[in-house]
C-alpha cells in the first residue's frame, strides 16, 4: 500500500523492468499497469471523500476532520498513478501505429464522455428533488467529471508524446524531459500553494506556453499517413477536440456552481497544471488537425514515393525470393508504369546470349511494332536500338504517326555488365507526359533491374560451376576406382606404383594382370585431355586392357593394334591415348613391350649401374585411325637380369616445373634413378617423389603424375 | 598463351605459332588451321620457331587434321621446331605422321614435292 501513497516508488519498480526488458516484461508490465490503475482508483476515492468532507465542513463552518491539503495531495497522487498507467498502456505499447494511438485517445474520450453524460442523465432524472441542489452531491459530480477529464487528458498526453517523439533528436528529448519536469513542478506548486511573485508567475506561464508551442510544432508523423489514414485521423482528432471542449465546459460550469457556495473549494481551473495539460492537449490536437488537413492534397505524392520505394525493393529483392529473370522484367514493367502513370508500355529483351523476350502493358504487340516501324521509317535511332545507352525522348516523332493514340514516348535502356540487353518504352496519351522526376525514377528502376539480372546470371554461373565441380568429384572418384588396389607380384620381381592427379580429373592409368603362371602383363597409359571425358576414356582403356590381355600368346604389337582399332570409334577428334604395354615372361626371363606414343621406357641395368631411355618407335593410340597403324607400332624384346629395373612414368613427372619454369626433365629423372637404385623399391619410389617435390618447391604439382617401377630379383 | 600470325608466301599459308600451346590455347591453333583451310589454302606451313611448349591437346590438334588433309589433298609442313618440341612430337610418334623439317627452305621444297 505504501507504494501507492508514494508514486515515486513506482519508478523504482519500473527501472529494473526497463533494464530487464526481455525477461518477464509482459507479465510485469501488466502487473504495474494494474497496480497503477488500482492506485489511481484508491487515490480518487480518498480524494472525493476528503474533498466532500472539506466542502461539507466549510459550508457548516466547522473545522474539517481531515487536513484541507489532503484533497490536493490526493489529486496529485491520482495524476501520478494515471501517468504511469498510461505510460504502460500507451507509451510502451510498441505495436500501436498512428491511427491506433489516435483511436486510443478517442476511445478514452468516448468512454469518459459517455460516463459523464450518464451522470448528467441521472441528474436530469432526479429532476426537482433536493439532491441536485445539494452542494456535496454537486461536488461529487464535479469530482467524477474532473477525474474523467484528467484521465482523458493523460491518455492524450501520452499519445501526443509518442507522436511528438516519433522522429526524435537529442534536443527534442531534452525539451520533452524539461516539459515533464516543468509539469511536475507546476503540480507541486499548485498543491502547496507556493506564493510566488506575480513576475515569477508570469514567467512560469510564458515558459510553459513557449515549451508547449515548440513541442506542438513536431508533426513529422503526419507525413507517414496515407490518404485513408489521414481522413481517419481527421475524424478522430475532431471528436477528441469535441470531448475536450465538452469536458472543459462541464467541469468549468460545475466548479463555478460549487465555488460560489464553498469558498474553500479549490477549482480545477485555478490549477495551473490542469490548464497547462488541457492547453497542451488541445493545442496539439488543433495543430495536428490543421497539418493533416493541409497535407491531404499532397498525400498522394507521398504515397507514390512510398510505392516507388517498395517497387524498388521488389526489384532488388526478387533475386532472393527464388524468382527468375522473367519476374524481374514483369516487376520492372509494372513498377515503371505505375510510377509514371503510363498508359501503355513495352519491354523488349534482346541479347546475343539470351532469347528474345517481349512484354507489353495495355498494348498489343502489333501496336508496339507499328510504332517501332514508324520510327524506323523516319530513321530515328532510339527505341529498341541496342546501341543506344541513353534515355531518349521520342515524343516529337510520334506526332507524325497516323492514328497514333499516344503523344509521349520515353525509352530507357537496360544494361547488364555494360551491354544493353533490352529497352523499356513507356507511352502516354498526353503530350509531354514525362517530367524529370519520372524519368529519373524509371531510369533508376531500369538500373536496378539490370543489377538484379546481372546477379541472376552470376548466380546461375555459380550454380553451373558448382555442378561442374560436383561432376568432377564424381569423375575423380571413378578414376580412382579404376586404378588397381593391388599390383600383381611375382617371385622374380617386385612392383610399386604411385599416381596422383591435379585438381581436375586426370587420365593417367596403370594396371597389372597375370595371364598365366609365368606371364604377367603391365600397362601404363595417359589419356589426352582432362575431366570427365578423360576418366571415361580411361575406363575404356581398362576394359580393353583386361579383355585383350586374356587372349593366348598376346603380343604387345597385336595388343596395341587391336586397342587402336577399338578406340578409333570412341575417341573424339583430336583425342588420343599414349600407352606402354609390357609382357614379362618369368620363364624365358624376357620383357616384350610396345610403346604407343608414351614416355620412353627408362631401364636400369644392374650390371652397369646405369639407367637409359630405350630408343624405340611407336605412335599413340587413336592417331592413325586405320589399319595402317600396323606400320607405326612395334614389339621390342630384351632379357632382364636380377637387380634390373623398369621405370615407367607419365609426362607429369618429366614436365613438372620448378619456380623458374624449368622442367624436371629426362636427365634429372635418369640421374635420380641411378642414385637411388640401391634402395629398396618402396623407399626408392618415395625418395624419387621427394626429389620431385623438392625440385618443384611444393607437393602440389598441377598435373597428373604416375610412376610404376618393377625390380627384378 | 599462344599467338598465331598468318602470312602468305608463294601460294603457301604460313602460320607462325608464338608461345605455348596448352589445353586452352590449343583451340586457337585449331581455329587458325581451320581458317586457313576455309580460306582455300592447300599448302600450309607451320612455323614453330617461337613455339616453346606444346601439350598433348596441342598435338591432338595437328593429329586431328591428318586424315582430313589426306582426303582433301592439303599439304601441311611443320618447320623450325626446337629440340624439345621436336622430342615431344617424336615420342608420340607424330613425327612419322606429319611432315616435319628443320627450316623454311626445306619446308617449301617439301611442300612442292608433296603437292605435285
Amino acid at each position: 500500500m505504501h507504494l501507492l501513497e508514494n508514486p515515486f516508488g513506482l519508478v523504482n519498480i519500473a527501472r529494473p523492468i526497463y533494464l530487464n526488458r526481455l525477461a518477464f516484461l509482459f507479465v510485469r508490465t501488466r502487473a504495474i499497469t494494474r497496480l497503477a490503475f488500482v492506485g489511481s482508483l484508491v487515490c480518487w476515492f480518498v480524494l472525493v471523500s476528503s474533498d466532500i468532507l472539506v466542502v461539507f465542513s466549510d459550508i457548516k463552518g466547522l473545522t474539517p476532520e481531515v487536513p484541507p491539503w489532503l484533497p490536493r495531495v490526493m489529486l496529485d497522487l491520482y495524476i501520478f498513478c494515471l501517468f504511469y498507467y498510461y505510460k504502460f498502456r500507451i507509451e510502451r505499447e510498441e505495436a500501436l501505429n498512428f491511427t491506433d494511438l489516435l483511436w486510443k485517445v478517442f476511445a478514452t474520450g468516448l468512454i469518459t464522455t459517455v460516463v459523464s453524460l450518464a451522470l448528467r442523465l441521472l441528474v436530469g432524472l432526479l429532476g426537482n428533488t433536493k439532491l441536485p441542489e445539494n452542494v456535496l452531491f454537486g461536488d461529487f459530480i464535479y469530482q467524477v467529471n474532473l477525474a474523467l477529464l484528467i484521465s482523458f487528458m493523460m491518455a492524450a498526453f501520452m499519445a501526443w508524446k509518442r507522436l511528438i517523439l516519433y522522429q526524435k533528436s537529442k534536443w527534442l528529448i531534452r525539451l520533452w524531459t524539461f516539459f515533464e519536469f516543468l509539469l511536475v513542478f507546476v503540480l507541486i506548486y499548485d498543491s502547496i500553494n507556493l506564493a510566488l511573485s506575480d513576475t515569477a508567475n508570469l514567467l512560469l506561464d510564458i515558459v510553459l506556453g513557449l515549451v508547449i508551442l515548440v513541442l506542438s510544432a513536431n508533426m513529422k508523423w503526419v507525413a507517414y499517413l496515407n490518404f485513408r489514414q489521414k481522413w481517419t485521423s481527421l475524424l478522430l482528432l475532431l471528436l477528441v477536440m469535441f470531448y475536450i471542449g465538452y469536458f472543459t465546459f462541464t467541469a468549468d460550469r460545475l466548479s463555478d456552481v460549487i465555488a460560489t457556495k464553498s469558498p474553500a473549494f479549490f477549482a480545477f481551473n485555478s490549477h495551473l497544471f490542469n490548464i497547462a495539460l488541457i492547453g497542451f492537449v488541445s493545442l496539439y490536437s488543433v495543430f495536428s488537425f490543421l497539418v493533416i488537413l493541409f497535407n491531404l492534397p499532397t498525400s498522394s505524392v507521398f504515397e507514390q514515393k512510398l510505392e516507388e520505394v517498395v517497387n524498388f525493393q521488389r526489384i532488388s529483392q526478387s533475386i532472393q525470393t527464388e524468382q527468375n529473370e522473367e519476374s524481374v522484367y514483369k516487376i520492372l514493367l509494372e513498377s515503371s508504369v505505375s510510377a509514371v502513370f503510363a498508359d501503355a508500355a513495352w519491354l523488349e529483351i534482346e541479347s546475343n546470349s539470351h532469347q528474345h523476350q517481349f512484354y507489353t502493358y495495355q498494348l498489343t504487340k502489333e501496336e508496339a511494332q507499328a510504332i517501332r516501324d514508324h520510327l524506323a521509317a523516319k530513321n530515328i535511332k532510339g527505341v529498341l536500338d541496342q546501341n543506344v545507352d541513353k534515355t531518349k525522348n521520342l515524343s516529337r516523332h510520334l506526332a507524325s504517326m497516323k492514328g497514333a493514340r499516344y503523344r509521349s514516348l520515353e525509352a530507357f535502356p537496360i544494361t547488364v555488365k555494360g551491354e544493353t540487353i533490352g529497352t523499356l518504352a513507356l507511352l502516354k496519351e498526353l503530350p509531354d507526359g514525362f517530367n524529370k522526376e519520372m524519368k529519373r525514377i524509371v531510369a533508376a528502376f531500369a538500373n536496378q533491374a539490370g543489377i538484379s539480372i546481372e546477379n541472376f546470371r552470376l548466380m546461375e554461373e555459380a550454380f553451373q560451376n558448382e555442378r561442374y565441380k560436383e561432376e568432377l568429384k564424381i569423375a575423380k572418384a571413378v578414376q580412382k576406382s579404376l586404378l588397381p588396389e593391388r599390383l600383381e607380384r611375382d617371385a622374380q620381381f617386385d612392383v610399386v606404383a604411385f599416381s596422383e592427379s591435379a585438381d581436375e580429373v586426370g587420365g593417367d592409368y596403370y594396371d597389372t594382370l597375370r595371364v598365366n603362371d609365368h606371364t604377367v602383363v603391365l600397362i601404363i597409359a595417359d589419356v589426352s585431355g582432362k575431366g570427365t571425358t578423360a576418366a571415361f576414356h580411361m575406363s575404356q582403356m581398362k576394359g580393353i586392357f583386361h579383355s585383350l590381355s586374356q587372349q593366348p600368346d598376346i603380343d604387345p604389337k597385336r595388343f596395341m593394334m587391336q586397342a587402336n582399332q577399338a578406340l578409333v570409334y570412341c575417341l573424339e577428334r583430336g583425342s588420343f591415348i599414349t600407352a606402354s604395354y609390357f609382357v614379362i615372361d618369368t620363364q624365358a626371363r624376357t620383357i616384350q613391350y610396345a610403346r604407343a606414343g608414351h614416355c620412353p621406357l627408362l631401364y636400369f641395368k644392374a650390371a652397369e649401374q646405369t639407367a637409359n631411355y630405350c630408343q624405340d618407335k611407336g605412335t599413340a593410340l587413336g592417331m592413325v585411325r586405320s589399319r595402317d597403324y600396323e606400320k607405326f607400332i612395334h614389339t621390342y624384346t630384351f632379357p632382364y637380369h636380377p637387380g634390373d629395373m623398369l621405370v615407367l612414368f607419365t609426362d607429369g613427372i618429366t614436365e613438372a616445373k620448378n619456380t623458374k619454369g624449368e622442367e624436371f626433365g629426362y636427365d634429372r629423372l635418369k640421374a635420380a634413378v641411378e642414385k637411388l637404385s640401391s634402395e629398396n623399391l618402396k623407399n626408392m619410389q618415395q625418395q624419387l617423389l621427394q626429389q620431385l617435390y623438392e625440385y618443384t618447391g611444393s607437393d602440389e604439382i598441377n598435373d597428373d603424375y604416375t610412376t610404376m617401377i618393377v625390380k627384378f630379383k | 598463351m599462344v599467338h598465331i600470325k598468318r602470312l602468305q608466301e608463294e601460294s603457301c599459308d604460313i602460320l607462325a605459332v608464338i608461345g605455348e600451346i596448352d589445353a586452352s590455347s590449343s583451340i586457337e591453333l585449331d581455329l587458325a588451321i581451320a581458317k586457313s583451310v576455309g580460306d582455300g589454302y592447300r599448302r600450309i606451313l607451320v612455323d614453330c620457331h617461337a613455339l616453346e611448349y606444346i601439350s598433348s591437346a596441342g598435338l591432338g590438334v595437328f593429329m586431328s587434321y591428318i586424315e582430313e588433309f589426306k582426303e582433301k589433298g592439303i599439304v601441311m609442313v611443320l618447320f623450325g621446331m626446337s629440340e624439345k618440341v621436336a622430342h615431344t612430337f617424336s615420342i608420340l610418334g607424330l613425327s612419322d605422321l606429319l611432315n616435319i623439317v628443320s627450316n623454311k627452305e626445306e619446308a617449301k621444297q617439301r611442300i612442292h614435292e608433296l603437292s605435285v
